[in-house]
């Protein structure tokens, strides 16, 4: 067995002594970082990125420490969600209607459990699926050329924008403010300055992790300043955490189903874990048994989203390490974490190095472990760490967000660059733009236009040559379809509402 | 309303500037097809579309905040844009002290525990990442010892 063997490989690497560390705290930091709200798996790894490249970490350790991030952001979500009635993250959210409601009849730490091992049941379902399945996409994608891969960003794009916001105009207005930043710099091909106004600092480009953590860092600084204390709710007291079995025992085949639903919305370019989770929840909803409860504290609907959104971060790994374009805000976040050490992901990364691919996919496999232990038996510790108050965390983060950009470039035009992309981020979340496709949009511009001129030369200028592979027919279709659709499904998929909650000092 | 037509109208503008800008972009004797002003071209093409719908088609005003919130919001821009402009001046922890303080002032308006919270996350900080995770800070202006 091929996968075997590849797997024994990644072992051999992960499982040293450094990498099991760097595996724990990456857990540990993830699992607050999902817990604590307003930050989630994608401003989390982001304000990460710089300061594990500062600190000189090698890629495999870089990729460890901050994929088990990554997944513990995506555990850690649910805690807040369960105890606070606010989601820790986006994916998070369909976990309220459930998990709110069950820790208010005082089977919170019911509901912990419950979903801590939905969310080891997914995450660890998916990431096989994803070993299983990234070596066989990664086969098909030696078939694309240049035209194929022009047609891939834009199916990455239309779906992100047509499934990720409830208008079209702004998520494609979103990607296309990506691609023009992209530009700034030096073109490519011809080595000629573009948009940079004699300003030598933007000659290289506006560096993409400047971009993400100000879009998503610094302008969460913003919106807290707006909204504090409309956000604090009264937590539920939580009590001696016992294992539920029977509960267990009764929700598996929401697990296995939200699994399942997940990791096919993860697969998918633009969907995601939050895309993951809702549809785990409705199908859950629509099929379960135990239907009537749902919404009032049933445990199937705690146990279906948390594993769907566990299996979408899994699921949305595969075209992230096999095509190189990422399913959702966080795996952008990861594609950006790779581009800066020097990784391209695609099909090459599988047969040239797959060291960094398989300890990844083992380091995975231990973080799941980890994460099952630090989520069900140790969740208190993590209960203790929400109660730190906003006034010390919030400026805490921000100082983070700066440390990292000025460790890593050392420069104040960097650092107010920063800013301006916080501010950026602030009006957008005020209009309704999605910040996302701005972020693949800065990352994938300069792929994308180098695709296209590529693409140009072998069919000298000839522009039908974009739609003359089956391949890149299909790939048109999808992304066409992807945008159109969901304007029709959206009267058919309303999200249902947030239980109310208790909450102090409202202004 | 208001605001998404004023976003679209000034997004219009930008986007007018950025193909008078690419128009401008030298190409090389060597080139491709394509050049490097098409594909800016598109790109442009594409802002003005969503622009003008939604100058044309706005959505329902998100509530936007009263001027004082609006000049809290603008104070704390003002307290980044000077930590991002001190800090290598006058190293990391007499600026993030000064800047965590206030944000955390921003936040709970009390006086003593947004200067304590200042301190410890000065000092804190600093500890751990100079010490523990060993990056390239400086502590305290040069010229100092």
């Amino acid at each position: 067995m091929d996968i075997l063997s590849n797997l024994a490989l990644g072992f051999s690497i992960a499982l040293s002594p450094w990498t099991l560390m760097l595996a724990f705290v990456g857990c540990f930091v993830g699992t607050i970082i999902g817990a604590l709200p307003g930050l989630g798996p994608s401003n989390g790894v982001a304000l990460l990125i710089p300061i594990s490249f500062s600190m000189g970490l090698d890629a495999i350790s870089a990729l460890v420490l901050l994929t088990s991030v990554y997944y513990g952001a995506m555990y850690g979500g649910r805690i807040s969600s369960i105890l606070l009635n606010i989601p820790g993250d986006e994916p998070a959210m369909m976990t309220t209607l459930d998990g709110y409601p069950m820790a208010k009849q005082g089977r919170a730490g019911d509901a912990l459990v419950i979903s801590g091992v939905a969310s080891f049941y997914g995450a660890l379902l998916a990431t096989i699926g994803l070993m299983l399945l990234a070596p066989l996409l990664s086969r098909v994608a030696f078939e694309f050329g240049p035209a194929e891969y022009f047609a891939l960003y834009m199916l990455a794009f239309c779906t992100l924008g047509g499934v990720g916001s409830n208008n079209q105009a702004k998520a494609a207005l979103a990607a296309a403010l990506g691609l023009g930043i992209a530009m700034i710099g030096l073109d490519q091909t011809t080595g000629m300055p573009r948009f940079t106004f004699g300003e030598l600092h933007l000659m290289d480009g506006i560096d993409f992790l400047v971009a993400i953590v100000g879009l998503f860092a610094v302008s969460e600084v913003f919106h807290f300043i707006e909204s504090h204390g409309k956000d604090s709710a009264i937590g539920v007291k939580l009590g001696r955490i016992t294992i539920p079995w029977r509960d267990l025992g009764r929700t598996h085949g929401a697990m296995a189903r939200g699994t399942g639903i997940g990791f096919l919305a993860g697969i998918l370019p633009g969907a995601g874990a939050s895309l993951g989770s809702f549809l785990a929840y409705m199908a859950e909803k629509s099929v379960s048994r135990n239907r009537a409860n749902f919404g009032k504290g049933a445990p199937e609907g705690v146990a279906a989203p948390e594993a769907g959104n566990n299996a979408a971060a899994g699921g949305a790994l595969v075209p992230m390490l096999t095509l190189g374009v990422p399913g959702s805000g966080t795996t952008a976040v990861l594609l950006a974490l790779l581009l800066t050490l020097n990784i391209t992901p695609g099909p090459l990364l599988f047969t040239e190095k797959p060291d960094v691919v398989w300890s990844l996919i083992a380091a995975l496999l231990i973080a799941n472990v980890m994460l099952l232990i630090m989520n069900v038996p140790m969740v208190k510790v993590f209960v203790r760490i929400l109660s730190v108050p906003s006034w010390v965390l919030l400026p805490g983060v921000t100082m983070v967000a700066f440390v990292g950009i000025y460790s890593l470039t050392g420069s104040s035009f960097d650092m107010l660059l920063m800013v301006a992309f916080g501010v950026l981020g602030w009006i957008c979340r005020k209009l309704g733009i999605p910040t996302v496709p701005i972020i693949l949009g800065i990352l994938l511009g300069n792929a994308m236009e180098d695709n296209l001129r590529r693409a140009m030369v072998l069919s000298n200028g000839d522009w039908t040559y974009l739609f003359s592979s089956g391949i890149s027919i299909g790939l048109w279709t999808a992304a066409v379809l992807g945008f159109v659709a969901p304007m029709f499904l959206r009267r058919f998929l309303k999200k249902p509402p947030i239980p109310a909650t208790e909450s102090y000092d409202r202004d | 309303m208001a605001a998404d037509r004023i976003f679209g109208a000034v997004m219009i503008v930008l986007a007018l500037g950025y193909v008078l800008s690419a128009m401008n972009i030298q190409t090389s004797f060597i080139s491709d097809p394509v050049g490097p002003r098409v594909f800016p071209y598109m790109v442009a093409a594409v802002v003005i579309v969503c622009s003008l719908v939604m100058v044309l088609k706005p959505d329902p005003d998100a509530d936007w905040p009263a001027p004082l919130m609006l000049l809290k919001i603008g104070a704390a821009l003002a307290v980044l844009i000077g930590y991002a402009l001190t800090i290598r001046a006058m190293g990391f922890i007499i600026p993030t002290v000064i800047a965590s303080a206030v944000l955390s002032y921003m936040i709970s308006p009390r006086a003593v525990p947004a200067a304590l919270a200042g301190l410890g996350l000065g000092v804190g900080l600093y500890v751990l990442f100079k010490v523990v995770l060993g990056l390239g800070l400086v502590a305290l202006p040069r010229g100092w010892f």
